[in-house]
C-alpha cells in the first residue's frame, strides 16, 4: 500500500518523461490521440503476431505499455484474440513455420482490419532474407498496409507509424 | 583435466581450434565422453552437426576445463547420446533435422525443428527437395482417467514469441506439459555459412533479441580465438558495461512480468520504469536502445558518447534508491509469495544433470557462471559474487535475478570509474583458417558459440547454442503437479528463449 500512495503523490513519469525523445513524443500523443479519436471513437484493438522474429521487437512493443508511453491512454490496446483485433501488428521476416499460423491469424480477425509489419525483417526478410526457412517479408503471406522499419524499431518510431496508418485510414475514408 | 583427458586420449588433435582443444575421435571415446555425461564426471556444453561429422562439447566441473570431441559419420549415423543422457535428445532430434545425421540407437525419432514447411529436407545435408507433407506430430502418450488435454499456441495470448503447449490436466493439476518448438526457425546456421565477418556478427546480434550484447560478446570472443586477435582493454570493457546494463534491463524486466502473472501489476509498472530507464541510458551511451551491433570482432563499433558515463552513474543511483523498496513489496505481500513460493520447483540433483545454467541453475543449486568459472576479461578484473539459492522455485528464481541486479550494479559501478582509455578495434586482414569456441553469459544463462573460418576468412560453420536448449526439458519437468494457472509464472521465471532456441 505504501508503494501505491507514493506512486500516487509522485508525478507520473510520463509527463516526466527525460530527454532526449519527450518532445517529440509529446507532439506524437498528441497526434495520435485526436488521429485515433476521428476513425475509431475512442479504441483501437491491436493483436501482436510474432512470426519468427529475434523477439527484439517484442521487447520495444512491449514498451509501449509502460508508464513512459502508456499507450492505452489513447485508447490503443493490445488483446488477446485476433477475433477482438482491428489491428494486426506483426513481427519477423515470417519463418515458414509460421506461415500457417499467421494466415490463421490474419483469417480470424475480422474486417476492417489492418496489418502493420514491424521491423526491418517484416519488410523483406532483413538479414535473413535467401534462408531456407523464410518467407522473406510480411506481405509475401498477407496484405500489409504499414511497414514501420527498424531494428527493433524504437517506441516512439511504433508509435510514429500507428499514427500514420489511423492518418492513411482517415485520408482514405474522406477521399 | 583428468576425465576430458581420459576421453579424447588417442584423438587426433584439431591444428588451430582455440582456445580450448578439440579432437577428432574414434566411437570408442565417443562412448566414453557419454559416459562421463551419464556418470556426471563431465557436462554437456554442446552438441552439434556439420558436413559428415558432429561435434560434442565437453565441461569438466570445478576446473572448468572444456574440450570438443569430433566424430565422424561417413555412413551418415553416429552413436546416440540422448538415448543414454536425456539433455541430448533435443540437440539430436535437430542435427537430424537440419544435416541428416541419424543418432543410432535413439528413442525419440521426431523431427524437432523440421515441422514440414520448408519445401526440403535435411537443408544444411543433402539438400533434398521435399514437397510431402510432415505427418501429424505424435505427441507422447498420457494415460489415465479424467485426463484432459489443452493445446496453446504457437500464437499465445501476450505480446510473447510463438511455441506449442500441450497440456494434459487432471482437473486443475498438470499431470504432462509437452513443448513443441521450432516455428521461429530461420536457419541462422545456414545463413552463416559463407557470410562474411560483418554479417556473421549482426546474425549472432539477431538470434536472441534479448541476449543481442552477450550473443555479440560470444560470436566476436570466438572468431578472436581463432584469428588470435588481441582486443583493446577499453572495448573490453566497453563490452561488459553494455552486457551488465543488458542483464539489468532484463531482469528488472521479467521480475516485474513475474509479479504481473500473480495479478501484482503495480510492481510490473515500477520495474518495467526500472527497465525503460536502463534501455535509455544504454540508448544515451551507444546510440541503440538494445546497443545491437555495437560489439564487432576486433573490438566495438563506437565509443560512449561524450558525458554519457555520468548518465550510467546517475542509473545505479537511480535504481539502487528505487530497487530495494521495489523488492520489499515483492517480499512482504502475502498474496504474492503465495504464488511463487514452493510452485514450479526444479530439484538440484535435474539441474545438475542438465548442466542448465543462469538464474535457472543457481536458484537449483548449480553455481555455475560463465563470467566466474571462466573467468573472461574483464570479469576476471572485477569483484562480483555469484548468488545462488537451493530451494528452485519460482521464488528462488525471483530472488536470484534481485541478487544478480544488485551484482550488476557493482559490476557496472567498478566498470565506470576503471574504465580504461585507449583504442576500441584491432584491425586485422581478411583472411586466415581458424577455429574458435567461447561461452559467455548471457542474462539467461551461458551461451556457447563454436566458428570455423575459412582460408577466405569467411565462415565456414558457426554454431551458437543458447542456454535455453537445457532449460526448455526442465520446464516441463517443474510444472508437473502445479496447477494449471500457475503455468504462466514458471513459464516466466524460466523466459527461456524460443529465438534462440529454434535458431
Amino acid at each position: 500500500m505504501r508503494l501505491v500512495f507514493k506512486n500516487m503523490l509522485s508525478r507520473p513519469v510520463t509527463e516526466a518523461a527525460p530527454a532526449p525523445d519527450t518532445a517529440g513524443l509529446a507532439e506524437l500523443a498528441g497526434n495520435l490521440d485526436r488521429a485515433a479519436k476521428r476513425r475509431l471513437g475512442r479504441s483501437l484493438a491491436i493483436r501482436e503476431v510474432d512470426a519468427g522474429s529475434c523477439n527484439g521487437c517484442e521487447l520495444e512493443i512491449h514498451a509501449l505499455n509502460n508508464a513512459f508511453y502508456d499507450l492505452e491512454r489513447f485508447g490503443l490496446k493490445f488483446v488477446a484474440s485476433p477475433r477482438h483485433a482491428d489491428v494486426l501488428l506483426v513481427t519477423g521476416p515470417v519463418s515458414k513455420n509460421m506461415r500457417e499460423a499467421l494466415l490463421r491469424t490474419y483469417n480470424a480477425t475480422p474486417d476492417p482490419k489492418w496489418v502493420v509489419a514491424v521491423g526491418d525483417c517484416a519488410a523483406n526478410g532483413g538479414i535473413f532474407a535467401g534462408s531456407y526457412a523464410v518467407e522473406g517479408g510480411v506481405s509475401k503471406v498477407v496484405p500489409v498496409d504499414l511497414h514501420i522499419p527498424g531494428c527493433p524499431p524504437r517506441p516512439d518510431q511504433l508509435l510514429k507509424g500507428l499514427i500514420a496508418l489511423l492518418e492513411a485510414q482517415s485520408q482514405a475514408k474522406t477521399a | 583435466m583428468a576425465v576430458l583427458a581420459d576421453i579424447t586420449k588417442g584423438g587426433r588433435k584439431a591444428e588451430a581450434h582455440r582456445p580450448w582443444p578439440r579432437f577428432t575421435v574414434d566411437t570408442e571415446a565417443w562412448r566414453r565422453a557419454v559416459n562421463a555425461l551419464v556418470e556426471a564426471r563431465a557436462t554437456l556444453l554442446g552438441l552439434w552437426g556439420d558436413k559428415e561429422q558432429v561435434h560434442l562439447t565437453l565441461l569438466e566441473e570445478p576446473s572448468a576445463d572444456i574440450a570438443v570431441v569430433t566424430l565422424q559419420c561417413p555412413d551418415g549415423k553416429f552413436p546416440s547420446i540422448g538415448v543414454a543422457y536425456p539433455p541430448a535428445i533435443r540437440l539430436e532430434r535437430a542435427i537430424r533435422d537440419l544435416y541428416g545425421l541419424k543418432p543410432a540407437g535413439a528413442a525419440d525419432t521426431r523431427a524437432w525443428l523440421d515441422l514440414g514447411f520448408w519445401g526440403v529436407s535435411q537443408p544444411l545435408g543433402a539438400n533434398k527437395k521435399s514437397r510431402k507433407a510432415q505427418p501429424a506430430y505424435a505427441f507422447l502418450p498420457v494415460e489415465g482417467e479424467d485426463l484432459h488435454q489443452i493445446p496453446v499456441g504457437p500464437v499465445h495470448a501476450g505480446i510473447i514469441e510463438p511455441g506449442h503447449f500441450r497440456f494434459t490436466a487432471n482437473g486443475e493439476a498438470v499431470v504432462r506439459l509437452e513443448q513443441r518448438l521450432g516455428y521461429v526457425h530461420k536457419g541462422i546456421d545456414g545463413l552463416m555459412t559463407g557470410a562474411d565477418l560483418d554479417k556473421g556478427a549482426k546474425l549472432a546480434g539477431r538470434v536472441s533479441g534479448d541476449s543481442t550484447v552477450a550473443y555479440a560478446i560470444a560470436f566476436a570472443q570466438a572468431v578472436e580465438s581463432a584469428l588470435r586477435l588481441k582486443v583493446p582493454e577499453r572495448a573490453v570493457w566497453l563490452r561488459a558495461l553494455m552486457a551488465e546494463l543488458e542483464r539489468i534491463a532484463n531482469h528488472c524486466g521479467d521480475i516485474g512480468a513475474i509479479c504481473n502473472d500473480a495479478s501484482f501489476a503495480i510492481l510490473q509498472a515500477d520495474f518495467a520504469i526500472l527497465r525503460e530507464r536502463v534501455l535509455r541510458a544504454a540508448d544515451a551511451c551507444f546510440g541503440h536502445r538494445l546497443m545491437r551491433d555495437r560489439i564487432v570482432p576486433g573490438g566495438v563499433t563506437q565509443d560512449v558518447a561524450p558525458g554519457s558515463l555520468d548518465g550510467i552513474a546517475a542509473l545505479i543511483e537511480t535504481i539502487r534508491g528505487k530497487f530495494p523498496e521495489l523488492v520489499a513489496v515483492y517480499d512482504n505481500t502475502a498474496s504474492l509469495q503465495d504464488r511463487t513460493v514452493t510452485t514450479g520447483y526444479l530439484s538440484p540433483t535435474l539441474a545438475r544433470a542438465f548442466g542448465v545454467g543462469g538464474y535457472i541453475g543457481r536458484a537449483s543449486g548449480r553455481a555455475f557462471d560463465a563470467r566466474k568459472a571462466i573467468g573472461y576479461a574483464p570479469y576476471d578484473q572485477l569483484e562480483f559474487e555469484v548468488p545462488v539459492r537451493d530451494d528452485g522455485d519460482v521464488n528462488a528464481r525471483v530472488w536470484i535475478r534481485i541478487r544478480e541486479v544488485e551484482q550488476s550494479l557493482r559490476l557496472l559501478e567498478q566498470i565506470v570509474q576503471r574504465l580504461p582509455s585507449g583504442p576500441l578495434h584491432t584491425q586485422f586482414g581478411a583472411g586466415g583458417a581458424g577455429e574458435g569456441l567461447a561461452l559467455v553469459e548471457a542474462f539467461r544463462g551461458d551461451l556457447l558459440v563454436s566458428v570455423r573460418l575459412g582460408a577466405d576468412g569467411r565462415i565456414e560453420r558457426c554454431h551458437l547454442r543458447d542456454a535455453s536448449w537445457f532449460q526448455w526439458p526442465l520446464l516441463e519437468a517443474c510444472v508437473e503437479g502445479n496447477i494449471v494457472a500457475d503455468f504462466p509464472l514458471c513459464n516466466k521465471s524460466f523466459n527461456c528463449s524460443y529465438s534462440g532456441h529454434d535458431l
